[in-house]
C-alpha cells in the first residue's frame, strides 16, 4: 500500500472497444479524502473510466492502455486474487439502477454478509451483524428486520441505501460512484447525496462520482473533469468550473442545464401580444377525475379527484415524485385510461376513448417505436389509420419530419439509427400527425442528455406557438418543467396539492412539499449547494 | 404474517383451479372414447356372443343410459366409491372407484394401484438422474461457454436429445448385457422385495430415460444461467471481488431455479402416466405398457382410468411446481 496521498492515479489511460475508443489518453490523480466528479454526457466515456479503476474490463474483449493505480495497487497488472482483494475491499462501487444491482432472489442483508466475507475471515453470524449494522448506518429504518428483506421489498432509495451499505461494509478507502442517484426521484436523490456527504466525512474515503447532471456534481465533489468523446475537455476545483469554465463545451453543457431557479425565458413576440392564458378557450378538461387500480383490500387511488383545465395554446406543467400519480392522469387526459370517477372533457363535452384531437408523446423513445418499421410508416400511421393514402401520406410525413428537425431522407430508415433526441423527434412528429390540439408529453426528455433536452423542450416551444398547440408537460425534473411551462401543478399522492401561474409557484410555494420538492433540486453553484444541504437538514430535523 | 396469509390464499387458489382443471380433463376424456363408435358391448362380449348376451352385457355396462348419466356415475364412484353385482355375489369397490375392466372384471383402481409401484420407481429415479447429468452439464456449459470442452459437452447431450429411447436403450442392453455382461438383462424386482436388485435392474431404463431428458435440462440451465450473468447483480458482486465460483454456483444458478422447477413438474408429471416405449422396451410391467393393452384390446374404463389418472399426475404435478415456484421466489405470490 502506498504511504503517499494518492488514492487514484491514472495515466494516460485509453480503453476501445473494437475500433470504437471510449476512453482515449485520460490521466488524473484523486488524493486520499478527496472527492473528483466525473461529468460528460452519454457516450463521454465515463463510466468506462469507473469500470476501468476496478480492472472490470477484465476479460470482456476490451483493450485497456495506460496504467491505472488505485490505493498502490497497478490494476491492469494485477493477479486475480489481488484484483478481488481490491474490488470491495479498497474501492467499492456503487452502480446505477439500484433495482437490478441487487440479486432479488437472496435477502438484502446475505448479500452484504456475502460480500464481507469475502474480504474479512467472519463466521455467517458476525458477517450478517455486520450487514445490520452498515444497513442502520445508511438510514435503513429497523435495520435487523430489514436485513431480511428481499430487494423487492425495497424502495429505490432505500435499495440505493442497500448498496451503499454494502459498499461500506469492508470501509473502502475509495467509493466509484456511477450515477449513483439517476434513477431516483428528487427528494430522495438528495438524502442519498447528503448521505454520501456524511459519511465521506466520517469515514474519510475518497470518492469518484460519475454522473451526467453537473448539478449532482457541484453538490457532492471538489473537483470535476469534464469529458466529452472519451478526453478531457477541463479538470479544476468545482467552483472554478462551474463557475467560470475556460472552455467552450463546458459552457455549453452549463447553459443547457435546465435552472430550476430562472424563470423561463418569454419570446419578445409573446410578451407583445400580452396573452392571457386565462382568456383562452379550454380545449381540455378534467373534472374530479379518480382513478383506482387493484379490487377490494388491495384497491389504491393512483390518481384522486383531479381536477384541471388546459386552454389552448398554453403550457400546464404537472410534476410530482413517483407514485405521485402523474402518469396516470396524463393517460386519462388523451384517453388510454378511463377514470374510475369524474370526466375527461374536450371542449366542454365528456369524452371517453383516444381521440385525434389529443395526442401523447411516451418518455421512452426507443421502446415506443416499432424497431421493425421504418421510422416514416410509424409516423404514418395516424394519417393511414385515418383513411389517407400515398402520395398524400408520404409528402405529409415528410413535412413533418422536416418540421420536427429531421430530413426527408430518414423516412425510409428504421429506429435504431437515430440517437435518443432523434428518436424523441420522430415520436414528436408522429403526435403531430393526427393535428391535435392538445399534446400530453410524459417525461419526454428525462432519457435525454442535457443539451438535446434543451433542443427538445425548445421543438415543444415552438410548435407551442406557432401551431396553438396545448402542451401538458409531464415530468420529476422540476427545473425542466419550469422551463417550459405557463402553470404547474404539483401532484403528490394521487392529488393536486398545488396548482397556479408556474413562476408564482417556484418562487414562493405556499405549500410545504413544494417547498421541499425545490430545496432538493440540485444547485449548480457549489456554495449554495453547501447551504441547501443546510437548509434540508433543517427542514428534516423539524419534520421529525 | 401478511406474507403468511398472502402465501396461503394463493396455494388456495392454485388448489381450487387444479381441481377444476381436472375435472374439465375428466369429461373430455370421458367424452371423447365413449362416444366414439364401435359396439363395446360386442367387444367386451367377444365374437362368438349371441346378441341376447350382447343385450345383457350392455345393459350390465349400462350403455343404454345417456352419456352424461353415466359420467356423473363415473364421477359418483370417483367420489364416493360403488358396489357392483357380480351375478352371485356384491363386490365394493371403494373411493376413488374407476370402474370394472371389462375384460377381467378386475376393479381398475387396484389395477393401476398394481402398476403405480413400477412407473414410480422408473420415472422418480430417472428424474434424479436426469438433474444431476443435466443441471451439472448446464452449470459447466455455463460456466465453460465457448470453450472447446462446453462445445463438446453441449453437442453430446444434443445427441442424447435427438436419439430415440428405443435406440439408446437397446444400446445399452447390447453393450452392458450383451457384450459386457456386466448387467442382467433388466427385471422388475420390487423395492420392498429386494432394494439392491430394483436398483441394479433399473439403472438401464433410468439411464435411457435421463440420457433423452438431460439435454432439455442442460440448455435450460445453461440459458437461464447466460441470462443471468449478464444482468446487472452479477456484475455488482464482480465489483466486490465475489468470486467467480460463487457467482456460477450461487447468483447464476439461483436464476435457473424456477424455468427447471417448471420444466421438471411437467416430465415428471407425464412420465406417472406411463414411460410406454421405456416400460416396453425394457419388459417393465408399468402403467405405460397397461396403457397399451387396454388401447388394444378396447378396455375402456382401463384407457379412460389410464388417461385420468396422466391427467392427475400432471395437473398435481404442475401445482406443486407452482408452489414450490412461490417459495424459491417470493415475488410470485404478489402478482
Amino acid at each position: 500500500m502506498s504511504t503517499d496521498g494518492t488514492l487514484v492515479e491514472v495515466t494516460d489511460l485509453s480503453v476501445g472497444y473494437g475500433s470504437v475508443r471510449a476512453v482515449d489518453a485520460l490521466s488524473f490523480r484523486l488524493e486520499r479524502g478527496a472527492a473528483l466528479g466525473l461529468v460528460g454526457e452519454s457516450g463521454s466515456g465515463k463510466s468506462t473510466v469507473a469500470s476501468a479503476l476496478l480492472g472490470l474490463h477484465r476479460g470482456t474483449g476490451a483493450v485497456v492502455q495506460g496504467t491505472v493505480r488505485v490505493a498502490g495497487v497497478d490494476v491492469g497488472a494485477a493477479s486475480e486474487a489481488e484484483l478481488r482483494r481490491l474490488r470491495g475491499g479498497t474501492a467499492a462501487m456503487v452502480f446505477q439502477d439500484p433495482l437490478s444491482s441487487l440479486d432479488p432472489y437472496y435477502a438484502v442483508g446475505d448479500q452484504i454478509a456475502e460480500v464481507y466475507r469475502v474480504h474479512h475471515k467472519a463466521s455467517r453470524r458476525a458477517a450478517r451483524a455486520r450487514a445490520v449494522q452498515v444497513l442502520d448506518r445508511v438510514g435503513i429504518p429497523d435495520a435487523v428486520r430489514r436485513a431480511r428483506a428481499r430487494p423487492h421489498e425495497f424502495s429505490g432509495g432505500m435499495r440505493q441505501r442497500a448498496l451503499i451499505a454494502m459498499a461500506l461494509a469492508c470501509e473502502p478507502e475509495l467509493l466509484v460512484a456511477d450515477e449513483p442517484t439517476t434513477a431516483l426521484d428528487v427528494t430522495v436523490q438528495a438524502q442519498i447525496l447528503d448521505l454520501l456527504h456524511t459519511l465521506r466525512e466520517e469515514t474519510g474515503m475518497g470518492l469518484l462520482l460519475v454522473t451526467h447532471d453537473v448539478g449532482v456534481a457541484a453538490e457532492s465533489v471538489d473537483d470535476v473533469l469534464v469529458m466529452r468523446n472519451g478526453v478531457e475537455v477541463e479538470h479544476g476545483p468545482v467552483a472554478t468550473v462551474l463557475g467560470s469554465p475556460a472552455r467552450t463545451y463546458t459552457r455549453r453543457l452549463l447553459k443547457s442545464v435546465p435552472r430550476v431557479d430562472v424563470p423561463r425565458a418569454r419570446r419578445p413576440a409573446e410578451a407583445e401580444q400580452g396573452q392571457e392564458p386565462t382568456s383562452a378557450e379550454v380545449v381540455l378538461e378534467a373534472v374530479g377525475v379518480r382513478r383506482v387500480f387493484g379490487r377490494g383490500a388491495r384497491a389504491f387511488a393512483a390518481v384522486d379527484d383531479v381536477s384541471l383545465q388546459v386552454r389552448r395554446g398554453e403550457a400546464l406543467g404537472i410534476v410530482g415524485e413517483s407514485g405521485s400519480g402523474k402518469t396516470t392522469l396524463g393517460r386519462m387526459l388523451v384517453g388510454l385510461l378511463d377514470p374510475s370517477a369524474g370526466q375527461v372533457r374536450r371542449e366542454g363535452v365528456a369524452v371517453r376513448g383516444v381521440r385525434p384531437d389529443v395526442q401523447m408523446v411516451f418518455q421512452d423513445p426507443v421502446s415506443s417505436l416499432n424497431p421493425r418499421r421504418s421510422v416514416g410508416e410509424s409516423v404514418a400511421d395516424p394519417l393511414r389509420a385515418r383513411g389517407e393514402r400515398d402520395p398524400a401520406v408520404r409528402e405529409r410525413v415528410l413535412a413533418l419530419l422536416e418540421r420536427v428537425g429531421l430530413e426527408p431522407a430518414h423516412y425510409d430508415r428504421y429506429p435504431h439509427e437515430f440517437s435518443g433526441g432523434q428518436r424523441q423527434r420522430i415520436g414528436i412528429a408522429r403526435a403531430l400527425a393526427a393535428d391535435p390540439r392538445v399534446l400530453v408529453c410524459d417525461e419526454p426528455v428525462s432519457a435525454l442528455d442535457v443539451t438535446t433536452q434543451a433542443q427538445v423542450v425548445e421543438l415543444l416551444d415552438e410548435l407551442r406557438r406557432e401551431l396553438g398547440l396545448a402542451l401538458v408537460f409531464i415530468a420529476h425534473d422540476l427545473a425542466v418543467v419550469r422551463q417550459v411551462s405557463d402553470r404547474l401543478a404539483v401532484m403528490r399522492r394521487g392529488r393536486v396539492v398545488e396548482h397556479g401561474p408556474a413562476d408564482e409557484v417556484y418562487e414562493s410555494p405556499r405549500e410545504a412539499y413544494t417547498r421541499q420538492l425545490l430545496a432538493a433540486v440540485p444547485v449548480l453553484d457549489p456554495g449554495l449547494a453547501a447551504l441547501r444541504r443546510a437548509e434540508r437538514r433543517e427542514l428534516t430535523v423539524t419534520q421529525m | 404474517m401478511k406474507a403468511l396469509h398472502g402465501f396461503a390464499g394463493f396455494a388456495l387458489r392454485r388448489t381450487l383451479g387444479a381441481v377444476v382443471t381436472l375435472l374439465a380433463i375428466s369429461v373430455i376424456v370421458y367424452v371423447v372414447f365413449y362416444a366414439a363408435p364401435g359396439d363395446v358391448a360386442q367387444i367386451t362380449c367377444g365374437p362368438r356372443c349371441s346378441p341376447a348376451q350382447v343385450h345383457q352385457v350392455a345393459e350390465q355396462l349400462r350403455l343404454d343410459d345417456p352419456l352424461y348419466v353415466r359420467y356423473l356415475h363415473f364421477l359418483q364412484g370417483v367420489v364416493a366409491g360403488h358396489d357392483y353385482s357380480t351375478g352371485t355375489s356384491v363386490e365394493h369397490c371403494s373411493a376413488p372407484c374407476l370402474g370394472l375392466s371389462y375384460q377381467s372384471d378386475q376393479q381398475v383402481t387396484q389395477l393401476i394401484l398394481a402398476k403405480l409401484p413400477v412407473t414410480g420407481s422408473l420415472a422418480l429415479g430417472a428424474m434424479v438422474l436426469w438433474l444431476l447429468l443435466g443441471v451439472g452439464t448446464g452449470v459447466l456449459a455455463a460456466w465453460r461457454r465457448g470453450r472447446l470442452d462446453e462445445r463438446i459437452l453441449t453437442g453430446i447431450t444434443l445427441a442424447g436429445w435427438a436419439t430415440p429411447v428405443f435406440v439408446i436403450g437397446l444400446l445399452l442392453m447390447v453393450l452392458i448385457c450383451g457384450q459386457l455382461q456386466l448387467l442382467p438383462f433388466p427385471q422388475y424386482v420390487p423395492f420392498t422385495e429386494d432394494p439392491e436388485q430394483w436398483a441394479w435392474n433399473l439403472l438401464l431404463p433410468w439411464l435411457s430415460l435421463a440420457l433423452i431428458e438431460a439435454a432439455k435440462y442442460a440448455r435450460l440451465t445453461r440459458s437461464a444461467m447466460l441470462e443471468t450473468l449478464a444482468e446487472d447483480h452479477v456484475r455488482t458482486f464482480r465489483a466486490y471481488g465475489v468470486g467467480e465460483r460463487a457467482i456460477v454456483g450461487r447468483h447464476a444458478l439461483r436464476g435457473a431455479v424456477g424455468p427447471l422447477i417448471a420444466l421438471n413438474a411437467n416430465d415428471l408429471g407425464s412420465l406417472f402416466g406411463g414411460a410406454v416405449l421405456t416400460e416396453s422396451l425394457f419388459g417393465l410391467p408399468g402403467i405405460g405398457r397397461e396403457l397399451v393393452h387396454a388401447v388394444n384390446v378396447v378396455d375402456l374404463p382401463v384407457v379412460v382410468g389410464l388417461v385420468v389418472l396422466t391427467g392427475f399426475f400432471v395437473v398435481l404435478a404442475n401445482a406443486v411446481a407452482d408452489l414450490l415456484y412461490a417459495v424459491a421466489d417470493r415475488r410470485t405470490v404478489l402478482s
